[in-house]
């Protein structure tokens, strides 16, 4: 998608396009100006609050605006102490790692498939607009029922585990597949893949249709085209994709809350507690670590393709 | 290629099926559940079948006000939505001519959608108490006491809660409008104009009949997106909870199927929205066939 600008030749007097053109840009800053005061006052201010806190001081019931570093220091209590002893921060992180890579992974390569169905085997424009919104329509459903609605098949008693027994593969009921890290990257592809599919379908439907019948044509087999021809080519998708996926799941506290049985810890989860105590400094400061390591993957991901020309 | 189907057809339709009940079989399997029988339990089997639950969720069976919380998501929900077509449409438009300002407000909102729900959130709530703390404190220095008089928060569904739900739903809108002028013909707007319209009257007339299939679209992930909203109004709602949150709540503490009755009851709600939409946006384009326009055609 391109920021269109309209670059129509202005054959008017030089007088009155100057004027014209005042007048147009005043226009477009009327049409824009609501837009961008709600995200000044709901998305930038706080943003801006949010590293300004971070190095505030704080005591068991209030912030006090005064220079500390205390909400960073309390973070990483510990860490360096306790070497080679892994601190809760780190274990923390690392663990929202797994869980974000497994997922990545996962939702990767459901998504890269189901799209490459979805653009390239089904043939008719109907069929594709139906099965889109098939893959549409639980993405505007909610998210915590999407959760609950595992807890019939994983729980104890749960379908799977009925199955099992029932089969005789064990003989009594599994416990590891609600409320543990199995269950969370399980919703978690469940929810998100979503984010994938449709980006890798973007760049594929735009795929030019004459570049796979060459590559045929030129003795290519199906795996050759994939790999020098598809795959190059969605690599801006697959990127987009990934930032979402990765983004969301490196802040997530709802999932693993919920599928995790409050019992995992995650980055989100630890901005989370943070802030039920009150300690906003403290939680200030874990969302800046967040977020900078938030945008460190970003930008890694980014030097891999340019996004800025596919949007 | 030709016009047999590849055995990899074959192969990728299967998954693609076990996809789609991978995405559909539990929902479906807990709108079963929720018209278990009263002594049902929350797996299958069903136990008789019931609407006990139902029940249960609206006499409000000793859990929370599930009747507030419902209206309270329903009216956020409506509120989202209008907000965010307009201004979405308005902003896309903005879009069409050069304007200072145009980059920062598209990189803002491609960085309000990425960004973790929780920092928004965090951000939002720190920016609500700082004004709260500010009230208290200096609201009488400034000749506002009573401003300061039962004074509690500035925080409020309608306040810091719709912030946050914009925050979510304006960069889908923003998008959805790029994705729409990407291929709107400009050429209809010239015509217009030389047949002396206003703008207005361009706009009213010829731009908004085109897109209005796209902009229902707009007001289908602005409802659907707030009403189901979560991470982002966590810390950022107030003192009331929205529906989302009340169930998320409910999640650790019941232990019947009347979590599924709501849940069902929920989706309900999204289904209606989806469905009518999705009617609304087939009738409309339907329209267009009829009268020989082909302009901004299937964009949900």
């Amino acid at each position: 998608m391109a920021v269109t600008i309209d670059t129509s030749p202005d054959t008017a007097a030089p007088a009155e396009s100057t004027f014209r053109k005042l007048t147009m840009r005043s226009i477009a800053w009327l049409q824009a100006g609501p837009m961008m005061l709600v995200f000044a006052l709901f998305f930038l201010l706080p943003l801006v609050l949010v590293v300004v806190v971070s190095v505030w001081d704080y005591n068991e019931y209030e912030m006090i605006p005064a220079l500390s570093f205390r909400g960073y220091t309390d973070t990483f209590e510990g860490c360096v102490a306790n070497l080679p002893e892994l601190c809760t921060i780190l274990k923390t992180y690392l663990k929202t790692l797994k869980l974000c890579l497994l997922t990545w992974g996962l939702t990767l390569m459901i998504g890269f498939w189901v799209a490459y169905f979805l653009a390239f085997h089904v043939r008719s424009k109907t069929w594709q607009i139906v099965l889109s919104l098939l893959c549409t329509i639980p993405f505007w459903t909610s998210n915590v029922i999407r959760m609950i609605a595992w807890i019939p098949l994983l729980g104890r008693n749960g379908l799977v585990n009925q199955g099992l027994i029932g089969v005789g593969v064990i003989n009594k009921p599994v416990e590891w597949l609600l409320f543990s890290e199995f269950s969370v990257v399980l919703a978690l592809v469940h929810l998100f893949t979503f984010f994938m599919v449709v980006p890798i379908f973007n760049s594929m439907i735009r795929i030019d249709k004459r570049l796979i019948e060459a590559a045929y044509d030129a003795g290519a087999s199906g795996w050759q085209t994939l790999v020098n021809i598809i795959i190059p080519l969605a690599k801006p998708g697959i990127v987009i994709g990934s930032i979402f996926v990765i983004t969301i799941v490196m802040g997530d506290f709802v999932t693993i809350g919920v599928m995790g049985g409050q019992q995992i810890a995650s980055a989100g989860k630890i901005i989370e507690a943070r802030l039920s105590a009150l300690q906003f400094p403290a939680a200030a400061a874990n969302a800046v670590i967040l977020l900078g390591i938030t945008v460190l993957i970003i930008s890694a991901l980014t030097r891999i393709v340019d996004v800025r020309k596919e949007l | 290629m030709g016009d047999k189907r590849p055995r990899s057809f074959y192969i990728l339709a299967l998954f693609f099926t076990a996809y789609v009940l991978f995405l559909y079989g539990p929902m479906i399997a807990i709108y079963i559940l929720s018209f278990q029988g009263p002594d049902g339990g929350l797996t299958f089997p069903m136990n008789g079948v019931s609407l006990t639950w139902f029940g249960k969720v609206f006499s409000g069976g000793g859990i929370v006000d599930i009747g507030a919380a419902f209206k309270r998501s329903l009216a956020l929900g409506l509120v989202v939505m209008v907000i965010t077509v307009v201004l979405s449409v308005a902003a896309g438009m903005a879009f069409r001519k050069p304007f200072r300002g145009a980059s920062i407000l598209f990189y803002t909102a491609i960085a309000s959608l990425i960004m973790p729900s929780i920092i928004t959130s965090l951000g939002i709530a720190l920016e609500f108490r700082l004004v709260d703390d500010f009230v208290n404190k200096h609201a009488a220095d400034y000749g506002l006491g009573w401003l300061a008089d039962g004074y509690t928060t500035a925080m409020g569904l309608f306040t810091s809660g719709l912030g946050a739900h914009l925050t979510w739903t304006l960069p889908f809108g923003l998008l959805i409008m790029f994705a729409i002028f990407n291929r709107f013909d400009g050429r209809l707007e010239e015509a217009a104009r030389d047949l002396g319209a206003t703008p207005w009257q361009t706009f009213r007339h010829v731009v908004l009949p085109i897109i209005l299939p796209s902009v229902v679209g707009i007001g289908l992930f602005g409802f659907t997106l707030s009403w189901d909203e979560l991470a982002r109004s966590s810390q950022a709602i107030g003192s009331v909870n929205t529906l989302p949150l009340e169930l998320q709540g409910l999640t650790t503490t019941v232990t019947k199927p009347d979590i599924y009755a709501l849940g069902t009851l929920t989706s309900a709600v999204s289904f209606v929205v989806i469905f009518a939409a999705l009617s609304v946006i087939l009738v409309l384009q339907a329209r267009q066939r009829r009268q020989g326009s082909d302009a901004g055609k299937g964009m949900v």
